[in-house]
C-alpha cells in the first residue's frame, strides 16, 4: 500500500548536537532514535523498538544544554539546536544508582538464572561498571509460576519494565499480561491475577518470553545460562504493520 | 436559558429573600454533617413551623462557615451572629433570641476573631449563604452572571486576555501561569478539545476543593464553562475522588440541574457555544491527581503518569488538546470575569495575585478552612487566623504542600505567602494543606511520614521513585528508631538528590522534600537520633 502524501505533512529536517557532534534528524524523532543512528550509545532497559514507549527504567536520562532537568531520551522529541550530553559523572552516578536499586528490589542471583549470560540486567551493570551494591538487600519472598506447560513467571527476577505487558496487548493483541498494585508491591499478572496456566486470554505465542530482558520469563525446560532470547520477530512484525 | 431568564430568576429569588425577616445558615458540608448537623436542621425547620413563622424565617442549607472543628455551625442572616457546636436542642432557645435581639450564650463563637476578619474571601466569596443543592439560590447570589458576561459580551480571545492580565496561576500546586495554559489549548488546531477538573486532592489533610465542590459546585460549572468557551472545547470532565461521596452527590446533581435549563448543552445563552460536563471518579490513588495519570485514568487505563512532553495542552485526553486545571483554579474564573483582571490583580504580591484558600490543621487554636490574600506573612497565618498554639507549647514547624512540600521553622515564618517564597524556603504552595507542629514533634518521624505516604502511593512506574522511596523510608525508620548510621544519614542524602532528578514525575520528584527541608533546618534531630545509637552493630 502506498500511502497518500496527504496523510503525512512532510517532516522537516533539524540539526542538533549530541556528544559534541554535530548530527541530523527528522522532526518528530526522539533523542535516543536520533543516538543510535549516529552510534551514539544510550542505555535503556524499558525501551523495546516496535513497542510504545514506557519511560520507567530512566537509564536514558540525558542533559540538555540550558536546562537544570534531565530528559529521558527514549520520550523526548528533537528540537532545532538542542544540545544534549548523553554521557557525564552525573548521569554515569544515577544510572548506577538505578541499576543497584534494580538489584536490591528483588532476588537477582545470577549464578543459578537459566538467562545468565543473557541477561540485559547483567550485562548493563557490567557496562557501566556496577561492582557492589551499596544499597540494602530487600529480599522479598515472592512466587514463581510454574503453572504454564511451556513458560515461567519467575518474580524474583522481574525488573516491571512491562515490556511482556506492551508485548502482550500491542502486538499479540491478548492483553493477558497486565500489572496489578502499586509502587514496591506493583507485580506482572497474568488475566485476573490468576496462574498463568487458567489465563484463557494466553495463546502462548511466547512473545512475553522473548522480549524480557531479564529471567522472570523464560522457556520451562532451560537449564541455568541456557535462556537466549530472540526478538527478531519484533521488528519484523512491527515494520509489516506500518505498511 | 436566555440572559433574560437569568436576570429573572435573580430578581424573583431576590424578591422571595427580601420577605425573610431572618435566615439560618446551617453549614451541610461533610465535616458539620458528620456530627450531625442534619438534625440541627431539621430542628430548626420543626421548630419554625410549630411557631408558624415560614414566611419569615428561613433555614437553609449552605456550604463550609469555616470553622469545621468547631461544628456543627451555624450563621445567622450576614453572619454577625454564628453558633458553633450547636445540636437539635438548641433549636428554641436560637429562635427564642431571635425575639429578644440576644444571642445564645453557650453557642456563641465570636465573629469578630482575626480567624474571621483576616480572611479574604473571593472564591468563596458567598459560601456559606446561599444553598449549593438549589440552583436558584446560587444565581441569586451570582452564579453564571459571569458566564453570561463572556458568552456573550466577550470573545474568546478577550477571555484568554483577561485571565492572563488578571495574573491567576493554578491552584493545584506548581502555580502556572493559567492564561498562558488556556492560550496555549487555544492556540492548538487540532479538535476535539477537552476541559478537565482536577479534583482529585490527594494530600493527607485537604480538603479545600472537597469544599469548594460541596459548597458551590456551580462556580466549578461556570468556571469550566468559560474556560471551554476561550479554549474552544465543547466538553469536559470533572475528576473527583470517590471518597468524596457528599461532593460527587452534589456535583451529579448541579450538573443536571444546568444541563436541564440550558446551562451546559447546546446554544447556552442563546449562543453557538455548546458544553457538557462529565462526572469521573477515581479510586483514591493520590498519583492520580498528577495531570498525565489523571487523563489517563479518565480514558480508562491504568493511572500511570505519561512522560511530558508533550504537555496535555497538546496532546492531553485521547490525544487531544486538553486543559487541565485544579479546582480553586476554575472557581477564580467567574469572579475574574465579574470584577475585572485589575480588581484581581490588585491582590496579593507582584508575582503571585489573589487568594488561596488553605486547610489549616494541627497544633493551633483554629482549625479549618479559611481563604487569605497572598503575601499575608505565615506568621499572621498561624498566630493571628490560627490563634497560635495551644496548651503552652512552643511552635516548630508548619507544613505546607502536603508530601511535596517541606517544613518551614521558626526562623522563616515572616516570609510571605507567595509560590517563589514558599520555593525559597524549600517548601511549595501545593493545593493548600497547612499542617501546623508544636514542640512535641519530632521531625525525623515527620519525614519518616510523608516518605510511607509517598512509597505507598508510588505508581510503580519508574524506579527511582517504586525502589528510591522503598530504601529512603526504611532509613527514616531505621534513625527514628536510633538504629541510624552516619552512613545512612549520607546514603539518605544521595537517595535524595537521586529520586528528585531522575523520577517520571512530579510524585517522586518531590517525595524527597519533607526530608530535605528537615535535614535543612533540623539537622540536629537526625543527628542525635544517631548518636545515641550504640556504636557496635550486633550481629543475630
Ligand atoms: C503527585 C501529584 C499529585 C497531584 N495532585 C493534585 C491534586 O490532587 N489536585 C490538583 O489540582 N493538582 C494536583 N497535582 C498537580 C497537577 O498535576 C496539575 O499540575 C494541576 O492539576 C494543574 O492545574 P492548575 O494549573 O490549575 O494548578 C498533582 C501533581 C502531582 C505530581
Ligand atoms: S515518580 Fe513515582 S509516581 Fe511518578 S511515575 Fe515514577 S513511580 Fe510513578
Amino acid at each position: 500500500m502506498t500511502m497518500s502524501p496527504t496523510t503525512k505533512p512532510p517532516a522537516e529536517s533539524l540539526t542538533l548536537t549530541i556528544d559534541g557532534k554535530d548530527v541530523s534528524c527528522r522532526s518528530g524523532q526522539t533523542i535516543l532514535d536520533v543516538a543510535r543512528e549516529n552510534d551514539i550509545d544510550i542505555p535503556t532497559l524499558c525501551q523495546l523498538d516496535g513497542l510504545t514507549t514506557w519511560g520507567g527504567c530512566r537509564l536514558c536520562l540525558v542533559e540538555i544544554a540550558g536546562s537544570s532537568k534531565l530528559f529521558a531520551s527514549c520520550a523526548t522529541q528533537c528540537t532545532e539546536g538542542m544540545n544534549i550530553t548523553t554521557q557525564s559523572d552525573r548521569l554515569l552516578n544515577y544510572r548506577r544508582m538505578i541499576l543497584e536499586m534494580l538489584f536490591s528490589e528483588r532476588n537477582h542471583i545470577c549464578a543459578v538464572c537459566v538467562s545468565n549470560g543473557h541477561c540485559e540486567l547483567q550485562s548493563m551493570a557490567q557496562k557501566l561498571g556496577v561492582t557492589h551494591i551499596h544499597l540494602p538487600y530487600r529480599y522479598p519472598k515472592l512466587t514463581v509460576d510454574s503453572s504454564q506447560d511451556r513458560f515461567r513467571l519467575d518474580h524474583n527476577r522481574c525488573i516491571l519494565c512491562s515490556r511482556c505487558v506492551r508485548v502482550c496487548g500491542e502486538i499479540e493483541g491478548a492483553h493477558t499480561k497486565d500489572l496489578k498494585g502499586r509502587g514496591i508491591k506493583t507485580f506482572v499478572i497474568n488475566d485476573l491475577d490468576q496462574p498463568w496456566a487458567d489465563a484463557k486470554s494466553c495463546t502462548t505465542c511466547g512473545k512475553c518470553v522473548h522480549v524480557c530482558p531479564v529471567g522472570a520469563l523464560t522457556e520451562r525446560g532451560t537449564a541455568v545460562s541456557e535462556m537466549a532470547k530472540r526478538r527478531a520477530f519484533l521488528p519484523y512484525l512491527t515494520s509489516m504493520r506500518e505498511h | 436559558m436566555t440572559p433574560e431568564d437569568l436576570h429573572g430568576t435573580v430578581l424573583k429569588q431576590q424578591a422571595k429573600h427580601g420577605n425573610y425577616q431572618h435566615v439560618f445558615n446551617v453549614c451541610m458540608e461533610s465535616g458539620c454533617v458528620s456530627c450531625n448537623s442534619a438534625a440541627v436542621v431539621e430542628a430548626l425547620e420543626a421548630e419554625v413551623k410549630k411557631r408558624g413563622l415560614q414566611k419569615t424565617v428561613c433555614i437553609k442549607r449552605v456550604g463550609c462557615l469555616c470553622s469545621c472543628a468547631q461544628g456543627p455551625m451555624v450563621a445567622l442572616d450576614k453572619g454577625d451572629t454564628l453558633y458553633k457546636a450547636v445540636t437539635a436542642a438548641d433549636a428554641p432557645a436560637m429562635l427564642d433570641a431571635l425575639d429578644k435581639g440576644g444571642r445564645v450564650e453557650h453557642l456563641d463563637f465570636s465573629s469578630k476573631q482575626p480567624f474571621f476578619s483576616r480572611q479574604l474571601k473571593v472564591v468563596r466569596e458567598h459560601a456559606g449563604y446561599f444553598d449549593p443543592e438549589d440552583l436558584d439560590d446560587s444565581i441569586r447570589v451570582g452564579a453564571y452572571e459571569a458566564l453570561r458576561k463572556a458568552v456573550t459580551e466577550m470573545t474568546p480571545t478577550e477571555v484568554i486576555t483577561e485571565i492572563a492580565n488578571s495574573g491567576l496561576r493554578g491552584r493545584g500546586g506548581a502555580g502556572f501561569p493559567t492564561g498562558l495554559k488556556w492560550s496555549t489549548v487555544a492556540k492548538n488546531p487540532s479538535t476535539p478539545k477537552y476541559v478537565v477538573c482536577n479534583g482529585d486532592e490527594g494530600d493527607p489533610g485537604a480538603f479545600m476543593d472537597r469544599s469548594m465542590m460541596e459548597g458551590d459546585p456551580h462556580r466549578l460549572i461556570e468556571g469550566m464553562a468559560i474556560a471551554a468557551y476561550a479554549t474552544g472545547a465543547n466538553r469536559g470532565f470533572i475528576y473527583v475522588r470517590a471518597e468524596y461521596p457528599l461532593a460527587v452527590k452534589r456535583l451529579t446533581r448541579a450538573i443536571n440541574q444546568a444541563t436541564r435549563t440550558g446551562l451546559l448543552g447546546s446554544r447556552i445563552f442563546d449562543t453557538k457555544f455548546a458544553f457538557e460536563i462529565e462526572l469521573r471518579l477515581g479510586a483514591g490513588a493520590f498519583v492520580c491527581g498528577e495531570e498525565t495519570s489523571l487523563l489517563s485514568s479518565i480514558e480508562g487505563q491504568r493511572g500511570l503518569p505519561r512522560p511530558r512532553p508533550p504537555f496535555p495542552a497538546n496532546s492531553g485526553l485521547f490525544g487531544k488538546p486538553t486543559l487541565i486545571n485544579n479546582v480553586e483554579t476554575y472557581a477564580n474564573i467567574p469572579t475574574i470575569i465579574n470584577k475585572s483582571a485589575a480588581w484581581f490583580s490588585s491582590i496579593g504580591t507582584a508575582k503571585s495575585k489573589g487568594t488561596k484558600i488553605f486547610a489549616i490543621s494541627g497544633k493551633v487554636h483554629n482549625t479549618g478552612l479559611i481563604e487569605v490574600p497572598m503575601g499575608i506573612p505565615l506568621r499572621d497565618i498561624i498566630f493571628d487566623i490560627g490563634g497560635g498554639i495551644p496548651g503552652g507549647k512552643k511552635f516548630k514547624a508548619v507544613q505546607t504542600g502536603g508530601p511535596s512540600g517541606g517544613c518551614i521553622p521558626e526562623s522563616q515564618l515572616d516570609i510571605p505567602v507567595d509560590y517563589e517564597s514558599l520555593m525559597s524556603v524549600g517548601s511549595i504552595m501545593g493545593s493548600g494543606g497547612l499542617i501546623v507542629m508544636d514542640e512535641t514533634s519530632n521531625m525525623v518521624d515527620v519525614a519518616r511520614f510523608f516518605m510511607e505516604f509517598c512509597m505507598s502511593e508510588s505508581c510503580g512506574k519508574c524506579v527511582p521513585c517504586r525502589v528510591g522511596t522503598y530504601h529512603m523510608h526504611e532509613i527514616l525508620q531505621r534513625i527514628y528508631d536510633r538504629q541510624g548510621t552516619p552512613q545512612d544519614l549520607a546514603l539518605l542524602q544521595e537517595l535524595c538528590d537521586m529520586v528528585k532528578n531522575t523520577s517520571l514525575c512530579g510524585l517522586g520528584q518531590t517525595a524527597p522534600n519533607p526530608v530535605l527541608s528537615t535535614l535543612r533546618y533540623f539537622k540536629d534531630e537526625y543527628t542525635n537520633l544517631i548518636h545515641s545509637t550504640p556504636t557496635t552493630e550486633v550481629l543475630p
